[in-house]
C-alpha cells in the first residue's frame, strides 16, 4: 500500500481513492457494503446552512455512458450535518472532505467556519460549480472574479485546506483555476458535471423536471483529462481529479494528466464496490507502469523529460 | 444483507404481451425474505445502459437458491435483458429496500393484494407467504388489456382472484377500484403495487384497517445514496422531511408519504 500514500494538503491519505461528492450520501449507506476505512478520504455531499429538498422528480436521466443528474444539493442543512453526520463518520479511520454551498457568500463562509472545526474534517471542498440550483452554485464558478472572492473569503474563515471545485461549463477553465489559485485555494478538484438534458419522445418535454441536469459518467472522462492536463500546467497548487473514472486504469490515466489524486463518482452507482477494488488494483498497475510511487505518475503526459515504461498489459 | 452477486439465468420467458419472467439462481436468495423488495440489475456489461435498473422480487425459492423477476421489455435496458437466455450470467445487487410486512398479518386475518400491470409480480410472493401463514389472500390485479394479463392463475392457488382490464377485453371492465369498491369486505390489510394514479385511489379508498403501497420512481444507486428518488412525507408535505423510495420502501404505509 505505499506505494499509494498521498500527502495533500491538509490530507495525509492512505491511497488517492475517494468518493466523489454527491455520490456517497454521508457514507452511511455504503457502510453496510464495506469497511469505510479502506478509502483514501470520502468527499460528503454537499452542505448548505439550511435543510434542502432539492429539486422535483424525475431527477436523473440516463445517457450512453452516463447519466444527467438534477437533485438540487438536497441535504439536511449545516447544524445536522456538523451534529450528526460527521460525527457518525468518527468512527472510520477515514479523513472527511467536506464539500460546502450555498446561494450567497455568506452561506458559504457560514459552512466553511463551522464545518472545518469537525474534528474528522480535513479540507473543504467549496462547490462552485453545481448547475442544478437557480442561485449560487455554478454562478460563483463561472464567474473568476467571483471565484476569487468567495474562495479568499472563505479562506479566512477555514481551520483547513480548501480546494476548489470547478466547473466544466466556461470556455476558459485555466483562467478560473487562476483566479481561485489566486484567492489562496489550496488545491482543486476537477471536474463538476457538464450542463445536459435529454428529452422525452412520448411527452416531448425534458425527462429531468429540472429541464437541465449535469452529465457525469464515463462520457464525461475526456473532458476531465483535458482540462486538468491543460490546469495542471498553469497552476501550482494540487488538483483532484474526477469525471468518468471507473477502473484503477481511469485513476492512472487522471495521474498522468496532471492529477494528484482522484475521486470516483457515478460508477459507484454502478458498482457500489467500486473503490475498494480500484484501491486493490493500483499498486500492480504503478508498479506495471514503471512507477515506485503513484505520484511519480502526476503531469507524466506533460512532463517531457521523462518516459513511461512500456505499458504491458 | 446486500449483497453483489453474479447470478445465473436459469429460465428467461415472456408470459404475456412484453412482459418476461427471469428465473435466476445465486447464493444472493439466501438473503431474501421480504416480499415486494427489489434487485438491482446490471443488463449489459457495458455503458450503454449504464445505471442498473430496479426490478421488483416476484417469488423466491429457498431450496433451489433461485429466484424470479418479472419486467416490462420496454426501453433499452429491459429490451436486452430480454435477450438473456438460460446459463448466460446478469449482475444482481441485492436485496434492496423494505418490502411489505407479511409478518405483521396474523393467521385467520383478511388481506387484499392489489397490483396494477408490471405492479402485479411483488404480490405473487407476498401471497405465497400470507396463505402459508394461514391469512386469506383476496387478489384484485388490473391490466391494460387481455394479452397483458399474468399471475392470475399463480394467484389463485392462494385465494380468490379478480381480474380487471381497462379495455374489458379480460374479466371485468374498468380498474382494480371497481372491483374493490363491489367486494364489500373490509380488510385488515391491503397490500398494493402499481401505477400512482392507482395507489392514490387505493389510498383515497380506505379498504382495510391496514394500507401498505409500493411506490415506485426513477432511481440511481438503489441504495439510498444518491437522492434521485425522494418523496416527501404526508406530515411535511412542502418541507425538508424526506423519505427515499429506494432504502426507506419502496413500501410505504398509506398517508406516510406524499404520492
Amino acid at each position: 500500500m505505499s506505494s499509494l500514500s498521498i500527502r495533500l494538503p491538509g490530507l495525509n491519505l492512505k491511497n488517492p481513492v475517494m468518493p466523489a461528492s454527491g455520490c456517497f450520501g454521508f457514507g452511511r449507506e455504503f457502510s453496510q457494503l464495506y469497511d469505510l476505512s479502506l478509502l483514501g478520504a470520502i468527499m460528503v455531499k454537499a452542505t448548505t446552512p439550511e435543510p434542502r429538498f432539492g429539486n422535483p422528480t424525475p431527477r436523473v436521466a440516463e445517457t450512453p455512458g452516463g447519466m444527467l443528474n438534477a437533485i438540487g444539493l438536497q441535504n439536511p442543512g449545516l447544524e445536522k450535518v456538523y451534529h450528526e453526520e460527521l460525527p457518525w463518520l468518527e468512527q472510520f479511520d477515514v479523513p472527511i472532505i467536506a464539500n460546502i454551498a450555498g446561494s450567497t457568500e455568506d452561506d458559504y463562509v457560514k459552512v466553511a467556519e463551522q464545518l472545518s472545526k469537525a474534528p474528522n474534517v480535513h479540507a473543504l471542498e467549496l462547490n462552485i460549480s453545481c448547475p442544478n440550483v437557480k442561485t449560487g452554485g455554478i454562478a460563483f464558478g463561472t464567474d473568476p472574479e467571483m471565484a476569487r472572492t468567495l474562495t479568499k473569503k472563505v479562506k479566512e474563515v477555514s481551520d483547513v485546506p480548501v480546494y476548489v471545485k470547478l466547473s466544466p461549463n466556461v470556455s476558459d477553465i485555466v483562467k478560473i483555476a487562476k483566479a481561485v489559485e489566486d484567492g489562496g485555494a489550496d488545491g482543486l478538484t476537477m471536474i463538476n458535471t457538464l450542463l445536459g438534458m435529454r428529452i422525452d419522445l412520448m411527452t416531448g418535454q425534458p425527462i429531468l423536471a429540472n429541464k437541465t441536469g449535469g452529465l457525469s459518467g464515463p462520457s464525461v472522462k475526456p473532458v476531465a483529462i483535458r482540462m486538468i492536463y491543460e490546469v495542471s500546467q498553469y497552476v501550482s497548487i494540487p488538483i483532484i481529479g474526477m469525471g468518468g473514472i471507473q477502473s484503477a486504469e481511469d485513476v492512472i490515466e487522471f495521474f498522468l494528466a496532471g492529477a494528484s489524486a482522484a475521486a470516483v463518482g457515478t460508477q459507484n452507482f454502478v458498482d457500489p464496490f467500486v473503490c475498494p477494488k480500484i484501491i486493490d488494483e493500483l499498486p500492480e498497475l504503478v508498479t506495471r507502469l514503471g512507477a515506485d510511487h503513484i505520484s511519480e505518475l502526476t503531469g507524466r503526459s506533460w512532463k517531457k523529460h521523462e518516459r513511461l515504461a512500456y505499458y504491458r498489459p | 444483507m446486500i449483497t453483489q452477486e453474479v447470478c445465473t439465468v436459469v429460465s428467461n420467458r415472456q408470459i404475456a404481451d412484453s412482459i418476461y419472467a427471469m428465473v435466476l439462481s445465486g447464493n444472493i436468495t439466501d438473503a431474501m425474505d421480504q416480499p415486494g423488495q427489489f434487485v438491482h440489475v446490471k443488463v449489459a456489461d457495458g455503458l450503454d445502459p449504464l445505471l442498473r435498473r430496479p426490478i421488483s422480487i416476484a417469488s423466491i425459492n429457498k431450496e433451489d437458491r433461485s429466484f424470479m423477476i418479472v419486467y416490462r421489455k420496454q426501453g433499452k435496458g429491459t429490451s436486452l435483458l430480454a435477450e438473456k437466455q438460460s446459463g448466460m450470467t446478469v449482475d444482481v445487487l441485492g436485496p434492496l429496500g423494505n418490502g411489505f410486512p407479511a409478518a405483521e398479518v396474523k393467521p385467520g386475518q383478511t388481506a387484499i393484494l392489489i397490483g396494477g400491470g408490471v405492479g402485479v409480480p411483488p404480490m405473487y410472493e407476498l401471497a405465497k407467504q400470507l396463505a402459508r401463514n394461514g391469512v386469506k389472500v383476496i387478489s384484485v390485479i388490473g391490466f391494460q388489456s387481455e394479452g397483458a394479463v399474468f399471475f392470475e392463475q399463480e394467484l389463485a392457488r392462494f385465494g380468490a382472484v379478480y381480474v380487471t382490464t381497462a379495455d374489458g377485453t379480460y374479466g371485468r371492465k374498468g380498474f382494480v377500484t371497481d372491483i374493490l369498491g363491489d367486494l364489500g369486505t373490509t380488510a385488515d390489510f391491503v397490500f398494493a403495487c402499481g401505477p400512482t394514479p392507482m395507489l392514490r385511489a387505493i389510498e383515497n379508498g380506505q379498504y382495510g384497517a391496514k394500507t401498505y403501497l409500493s411506490l415506485e420512481e426513477r432511481m440511481g444507486c438503489g441504495i439510498g445514496a444518491c437522492f434521485a428518488c425522494v418523496c416527501h412525507t404526508k406530515e411535511d408535505p412542502k418541507g425538508f422531511s424526506y423519505k427515499k423510495v429506494c432504502s426507506d420502501g419502496p413500501v410505504f404505509q398509506a398517508g406516510e408519504v406524499v404520492i
